[in-house]
């Protein structure tokens, strides 16, 4: 079939103009300067630099945070995600604007506040003290906050996708006999998997860069809380450009692994239900 | 907010050149009648005493010349001050925490060599130290370094890696071991370690170690500017009291003009003079009022009931400069480095 389409940007040429403009000007080259800060240090000491074994405990900690942030957001976020739009409820609306509150206030004070109150003092840590858990100032504390900034992701990528899911389908499942449980897994769930990988892309890339409201939270020990961009901060008050750069190169190569994979994962998923 | 500041300040600079009429450096000599404005990038806790020391500064500058002056302020974490300045943000003058900071501008090309003798005492005009606060009725008995190690203690100090006081705090802990153990260093570091294995929060930087220790709540004794302590204290008189040590480090934050600026904006009169006017009494006696000491000797004698002024204080040269300490203690791969590694 030929593609015969209109679109409502005209011209191919000048769009494309624009794209590439703006994303070199606000995403290559800033990219492109870390690498050229990092390339004053030669191979060797780069390696020194990013084998550390106080940044390779940072990038332990961050990882691993990010990563289990990320997944209870990808299961918290689908849940969230289904209530709010298969469920009608009052102060819905209210509901939802909510979700987007970790956009927009400022992770510092979200760091904050979620310190005072999961400190051993605080209102929730307080409870927890009593079982002998403490949240604020170790990993847990850590998690915890990225959860707070990650989960808008998971829930906004899911959203439309379980607005547009028809559910015809279901019912049909259910007419032949299906269960609930089946119904989930071999229905809706396929439907949602490439969203719901997005959003676990998006989230987790966000965590792992999240500086403003971890450092609150996390107590900042050396090879037990300390975040990675804690490190890189350290090495820019020691005005060591490089090494920070190097630092943050290894992060963003990671990131990027992981958003790659991601999209690759997704596209194969779409691919699948499109029968391709 | 930066570029707002950057944006405010280009066009104040941009209105006073058309003043001066292209003069270059005609100071602000040739038009008395006009406003001039300059910038005081500062750090942190000198919050309070810049707003008070500002209004006095405007007075004696109107009485002194005729003109107005407006001055603005900026504060945050020293380091990160030092380096918005060194990376472009215009400042006349910077009053910072460390020497070592505005070095790192002097690197950038924005301040000349020998800054440190351009005011007299180190440029610094007032000094603090670092002191212990712990709660009210001190139920750890803590009363010196020593106690600090002992265990069950919970320790909050920031991590002198990000944070320019708390590198004070180190040192004056260092100070304490090294005379304690004849200046051994295997024993000092061993004491430095014990100190920092007790430290609950690593937070990275001063006002959010005060956060975690005044508001949640965490740790027995907070290491801090005696500055900040008394502001703690003073907030809060019922829950805490301070304990100053034995021996501690004579904190020295520095002042100095920033002449690529002050050249190009032709406002090195005024901000040499508000420097200066920093050694002024009423000005020791604002510095004081805020709980920094005095670094005139006769002014401190008039807050001999506020400060403990027996305490016997090291300077930053027992530990060879700035320079020196950074590179031993706090560069990748120093001391500081060394007692989490091992």
């Amino acid at each position: 079939m030929k593609k015969v389409s209109k679109r409502v940007i005209p011209g191919f040429g000048l769009s494309m103009g624009v794209t590439l403009s703006i994303l070199s000007v606000i995403v290559l080259i800033p990219l492109a300067s870390l690498v050229v800060f990092t390339a004053q240090m030669d191979f060797d000491e780069i390696i020194r630099t990013i084998t550390r074994d106080r940044v390779l405990a940072s990038f332990e900690v961050s990882f691993l945070t990010a990563f289990i942030a990320s997944a209870i957001n990808a299961v918290m976020g689908v849940i969230l995600a289904w209530v709010l739009v298969r469920y009608d409820f009052p102060l819905k609306r209210l509901l939802d604007g909510m979700i987007e509150l970790p956009f927009a206030l400022p992770t510092a004070v979200a760091g904050i506040a979620l310190t005072s109150l999961t400190s051993d003092q605080g209102l929730i840590g307080s409870f927890f003290a009593k079982y002998g858990i403490k949240i604020a100032y170790t990993r847990i504390g850590i998690t915890v906050a990225l959860v707070f900034v990650g989960i808008p992701f998971v829930v906004r990528a899911v959203q439309p996708v379980l607005e547009k899911l028809d559910p015809t389908y279901e019912e049909a499942a259910g007419v032949m006999g299906a269960s609930r449980i089946k119904i989930f897994w071999k229905v809706i769930f396929p439907e949602i998997k490439p969203a719901l990988f997005t959003g676990f892309g998006l989230a987790f890339g966000r965590c792992l860069g999240e500086y403003g409201s971890v450092v609150f939270i996390a107590g900042n020990q050396p090879f037990e809380t300390e975040i990675t961009p804690l490190i890189i901060m350290s090495e820019l008050q020691e005005y060591d450009y490089a090494s920070a750069t190097a630092i943050a190169l290894v992060m963003l190569v990671a990131s990027f692994a992981v958003l790659f994979v991601v999209n690759m994962i997704q596209a194969r998923s779409t691919r699948i239900l499109k029968g391709g | 907010m930066k570029k707002k500041l950057i944006s405010i300040l280009l066009a104040a600079a941009l209105t006073l050149t058309a003043f001066t009429g292209c003069g270059g450096n005609n100071d602000s000599g040739s038009d008395k009648s006009k406003k001039v404005t300059i910038t005081n990038v500062s750090y942190d806790p000198t919050r309070e005493l810049y707003e008070a020391y500002n209004k006095i500064f405007a007075e004696h500058w109107k009485e002194k010349t005729g003109q107005e002056v407006e001055i603005t302020q900026s504060h945050g974490g020293s380091g990160k001050q030092a380096l918005e300045v060194a990376n472009g943000l215009e400042a006349d003058v910077v009053t910072l925490a460390l020497e070592g900071d505005v070095n790192a501008v002097r690197d950038a090309g924005l301040i000349e060599d020998g800054w440190v003798d351009e005011f007299p005492l180190d440029s610094s005009p007032y000094t603090s130290t670092i002191v212990f606060l712990v709660r009210k009725g001190n139920p750890k008995n803590i009363q010196d370094w020593g106690d600090l190690v002992k265990e069950g203690v919970g320790v909050i100090t920031p991590n002198p890696k990000t944070s320019g006081g708390a590198r004070w705090n180190y040192l004056a802990a260092w100070a304490y071991a090294d005379q304690l153990y004849n200046g051994d260093e295997a024993q000092v570091k061993d004491f430095i370690k014990k100190l920092y294995k007790n430290v609950l929060v690593l937070d990275s930087g001063a006002r959010g170690a005060t956060t975690t220790f005044v508001e949640n709540k965490q740790g027995d004794v907070l290491l801090a500017w005696e500055n900040e302590a008394y502001l703690s204290k003073q907030d809060y008189p019922d829950d805490y009291e301070i304990i100053t040590p034995s021996i501690s480090i004579l904190a020295q934050p520095s002042v100095a003009i920033v002449d690529e600026v002050v050249d190009e904006r032709g406002t090195r009169e005024v901000a040499t003079e508000y420097l200066n006017y920093l050694y002024s009494d009423e000005a020791q006696r604002i510095a004081g009022d805020n709980f920094y000491r005095p670094s005139n000797a006769d002014i401190l004698k008039e807050y001999a009931d506020v400060f403990d002024l027996n305490i016997n204080l090291v300077t930053i040269n027992d530990f060879g400069g700035w320079a020196k300490a950074q590179s031993t203690h706090f560069a990748d791969g120093g001391v500081f480095d060394q007692i989490y590694e091992e």
